[in-house]
């Protein structure tokens, strides 16, 4: 049995899971000191359903709490870059692009030195050994011991990533280091914007990884457990205080995941409704479609892959102008329960006109919500206008229809699944939907995305074509990603090639080509039972 | 002149990207090495070309290459200065000032770096209007300004300078020693008086951008109708809304080109229009009919936000409005027509410049 907990911003959510099926599940409030919740749930879900904690196999926790820690500047160790590109990169050095206040929190302490390589593996310049052990003391003499690392096309060759790395730890015996070959893709100064905020987010890992260990060890579960990364994939408790930066954005992965696993399909749209907006995104081969933009960390660009979403204003707390009709994008957000006519306020908003529509359709599994919704008091909204009530149920199918079409690749209709607290908001067909689904369990998807997860790994970089077929290097690549999803803890029989991505590079002539391959498998130990072994730590 | 300063910055660039018409490169490195120089060395003028001498000699800046190497392999700094100062030498005169080649995308703001460091202006101008894939499709080309002497320089201290018979072969070497320098390489180019430009060059761009930028932040804050101001604010005509359909893609000979085809909306439905691109936007079909070709400029918004949509983020399902912007005057001579017209891209049509079209109003 597996347990999965989301810790989010407002509330903690927990699953047990047994195989494929919700034993029980449980929403507690977050705690100041996160392992507090974290243990209150377990509590909740274990009590529930009276196991065993000797049967429990894995514990899977998705968090925004490193993410959080950027956002509001708390937390953060001081941190060194050193840079290896010289004579390249010199007008952009590190951090150039970090907001000042962050920056001042971080240090700015940045330094170049030669190295680096080219597109196609040359070198820009040759590595100084002693250039870099200068750095090293200088960075003693300033009393720090976070450092990330970055290179020119280290996607391409981290060497001297590596090599700088062991020098400065010759220098300074108890660095924490980051590479930014590690974790980051082509685009240097995201990649190295990634390593820094990893780097910086280290000692607060160490503390919150220990702290979940701790709410475990408290309830005596002695299974291994696992945080979930941004790519719906996990890594195990070290891996996780080495490189806190991949949890960044987890959450609507997980809870894309958790959809998928709930309607049990691969391919489909999924819509969450909240409060204030609606989040639409795209399931391919059971994972979230990415986004080929980058993307911001507290005011820091980052080239992960998050989520490819889309949102619109639209949830159950938008007000509702009649003249002209409008739905949001204001809303009372999460004031709905204060401010909504059912709940004896006094603003008109989505969640009082489906109410008063009073039709709602049944969910996929049985358990219907039924006409009379329990929303608040539905005799204060009987009287509205029946054209109203119709007109803007007409438009919020319409805004979703538009935003459905909006993310899907082809004009073929789709499978769309609906989860999240304002769900109700959908009360009719989806144009271009092949059907809809409304899952058991969707209030917590997060939890059950995080606990159903598998481990995974990417190889991305640009290969010459000169020496290499093209059928090689894919062949190459794909190696290499299954290698480290194998050794992020993956059984090695169930990795599985789940994306494949091919950039001929323009401007060049036709033998540079950049492939991303994404491969991943389950868990050993866990998923399936039976497979040997334990799980080691990652690449 | 007025004064270039970091907060018009991120107005020129989003309207950079306007202009850069679905292509041109993202403006992000070339934003941030501009704000950066202008932290370091101070704010760069911006002289109008009537503000110049008639012998003030003009030396353009610019980077060429992959944009993907753009993004990992930054430049030294050094290496634009070195470019700009290697073609002064070679002249033997002192060069007044710098200016963009391309108005459309990241080269609008890379010669601003060069000028912050060295101190010297930037001339409110450029050699496109727009963005184009290839070195020779610049106004001076028409006006028979050769693009050399022409310096190449990467960030180790190379500098390669070529005199050729036609800016066409100044293409073709720049493309093979581009590659050499590590698929980037920052250029000076075209360089020509301030009497020259003023025949040759289209005035006012970089402030147009800039006014363009601004139009299109604000209409995005005050939730006004943001296509509608920016076609206004642009001078062009609403051609069509509608939603993406299929998008096919190709590489040929080291462009990324395709179509997209566009199912209209609203007062546009039952049309299809065919989008066909190659590193930009280049021509529009409205039911198999030519409708906008190059160089007229072809400006692909959200139809919600009126963010420009560029060639690679075209996608099924997105609403976009289509605004056809008339290009420079310039352009639409026979000589203009014979460097960036259709028939260079390979389109079987004569050029119609979108006024006889769309306008009448």
């Amino acid at each position: 049995m597996r347990i999965g907990i989301d810790v989010g911003g407002t509330n903690t959510d927990a699953v047990l899971m047994d195989g494929t099926t919700v034993v029980s599940s449980t929403k507690t409030p977050t705690t100041a000191n996160v392992s507090e919740g974290i243990a209150a749930a377990l509590r909740d879900v274990i009590a529930d359903s009276g196991i065993n904690t000797a049967s429990i196999d894995g514990v899977m926790i998705g968090t925004t709490h490193f993410t959080n820690a950027v956002v509001e500047r708390k937390h953060l160790t001081p941190t060194a870059c050193i840079r290896l590109g010289l004579p390249a990169t010199v007008c952009l050095p590190p951090m150039v692009d970090w907001p000042l206040d962050l920056r001042d929190i971080v240090g700015g302490n940045a330094h170049l030195a030669h190295g680096g390589h080219e597109f196609d593996g040359r070198e820009i310049s040759a590595f100084e050994p002693d250039e870099v052990r200068d750095i090293a003391e200088k960075i003693k003499a300033a009393g720090l011991k976070a450092i990330a690392i970055s290179s020119v096309f280290s996607p391409v060759n981290s060497i001297f990533e590596e090599q700088s790395a062991e020098i400065v730890r010759s220098v300074i015996p108890d660095a924490n280091i980051t590479l930014s070959s590690e974790i980051g893709r082509i685009g240097l100064l995201e990649r190295e914007n990634a390593a820094i905020m990893n780097s910086c987010l280290r000692q607060l890992a160490a503390r919150t990884v220990d702290g979940f260990k701790a709410a475990l060890d408290e309830l005596r579960i002695t299974s291994p457990f696992y945080i979930s990364q941004n790519d719906g994939t996990l890594m195990n408790a070290d891996f996780a205080k080495e490189y806190p930066v991949l949890t960044f954005a987890s959450g609507p992965t997980n809870s894309m995941r958790g959809a998928a696993f709930l309607s049990g399909l691969k391919d489909a749209i999924v819509v969450d409704v909240g409060g204030t907006t609606t989040d639409i995104g795209v399931l391919q081969h059971g994972f979230p479609r990415v986004a080929a933009l980058a993307v911001d960390i507290g005011g820091v660009r980052t080239n992960f892959r998050m989520p490819d979403t889309y949102s619109i204003g639209l949830g159950g707390g938008s007000l509702i102008q009649e003249d002209p009709l409008k739905v949001g994008p204001r809303s009372v957000g999460y004031e709905l329960t204060e401010k909504a006519l059912v709940f004896g306020g006094d603003v008109l908003t989505a969640t009082d006109i489906i109410v008063a529509g009073g039709v709602s359709t049944p969910r996929e599994g049985g358990s219907v919500e039924g006409g009379a919704l329990n929303i608040g008091d539905s005799n204060v909204v009987a009287d509205l206008d029946s054209g109203l009530v119709e007109a803007v149920q007409a438009r919020i199918m319409e805004m979703i229809a538009i935003a459905v079409d909006r993310m899907k690749t082809s004009a073929t209709p789709v499978p769309v699944i609906v989860v999240g607290g304002g769900s109700i908001l959908v009360t009719g067909e989806i144009e271009g939907a092949s059907e809809i689904i409304k899952p058991d369990h969707f209030p917590v998807a997060n939890a059950i995305g995080a606990a159903i997860a598998q481990v995974g790994g990417e190889c991305d970089r640009i290969f010459s074509l000169a020496e290499l077929s093209r059928d090689e290097a894919l062949d190459q690549a794909k190696q290499e990603a299954s290698d480290r999803a194998v050794n992020a803890g993956a059984a090695a029989a169930s990795v599985d090639i789940v994306d494949v991505e091919e950039v001929p590079l323009a401007y060049l002539p036709g033998n540079a080509t950049r492939i991303m391959v994404k491969a991943v498998g389950d868990l050993r130990g866990v998923l399936p039972p039976g497979e040997g072994g334990g799980v080691e730590r990652g690449a | 002149m007025r004064i270039i300063d970091e907060s018009v910055l991120e107005d020129l660039a989003l309207g950079a990207a306007v202009l850069g018409t679905g292509g041109g490169g993202d403006p992000y490195i070339g934003k941030l090495m501009a704000r950066q120089a202008i932290r370091d060395y101070g704010p760069v003028e911006l002289y109008t070309l009537d503000e110049l001498d008639d012998d003030d000699l003009v030396v353009p800046t610019a980077m060429m290459g992959a944009p993907t190497v753009m993004v990992e392999k930054m430049p030294n700094g050094d290496d634009i200065v070195n470019a700009f100062q290697s073609v002064g030498k070679y002249i033997g005169k002192p060069v007044k000032a710098t200016m963009s080649i391309e108005a459309g995308g990241l080269n609008s703001v890379v010669p601003i770096y060069c000028a912050a460091r060295l101190g010297v202006p930037m001339v409110d101008c450029d050699g496109m209007g727009r963005a184009f894939p290839e070195l020779q499709m610049v106004t001076h080309t028409i006006h028979g300004i050769s693009s050399t002497p022409f310096a190449m320089s990467d960030e180790r201290g190379n500098t390669v300078l070529m005199e050729t018979i036609s800016n066409l072969w100044t293409e073709t070497f720049a493309r093979s020693v581009t590659v050499n320098m590590g698929a980037m390489a920052m250029i000076a180019l075209y360089a020509a008086t301030a009497a020259e430009l003023r025949e040759a060059a289209i005035p006012g761009t970089i402030t147009l951008a800039e006014e363009i930028g601004k139009v299109v932040r604000r209409a995005r804050l005050e939730e006004e109708e943001p296509v509608e101001t920016i076609r206004a604010a642009v001078g062009g005509y609403l051609i069509f809304r509608g939603k993406i359909g299929d998008v096919e893609r190709r590489t040929e000979a080291g462009f990324a080109k395709g179509d997209a085809m566009i199912d209209g909306i609203d007062e546009y439905a039952g049309q299809s229009l065919q989008l066909s691109f190659q590193n930009e936007h280049l021509a529009a079909r409205v039911d198999g009919e030519f409708r906008v070709t190059v160089p007229d400029l072809l400006a692909v918004l959200d139809v919600d936000t009126g963010e420009p949509i560029t060639t690679e983020g075209l996608r099924y399902g997105f609403r976009v409005a289509i605004i056809a912007i008339p290009c420079a005057e310039k352009w639409r001579s026979p000589k203009g027509l014979e460097i960036v017209g259709p028939a260079y891209f390979g389109y079987d049509t004569d050029y119609v410049p979108v006024e006889d079209r769309y306008g009448g109003g």
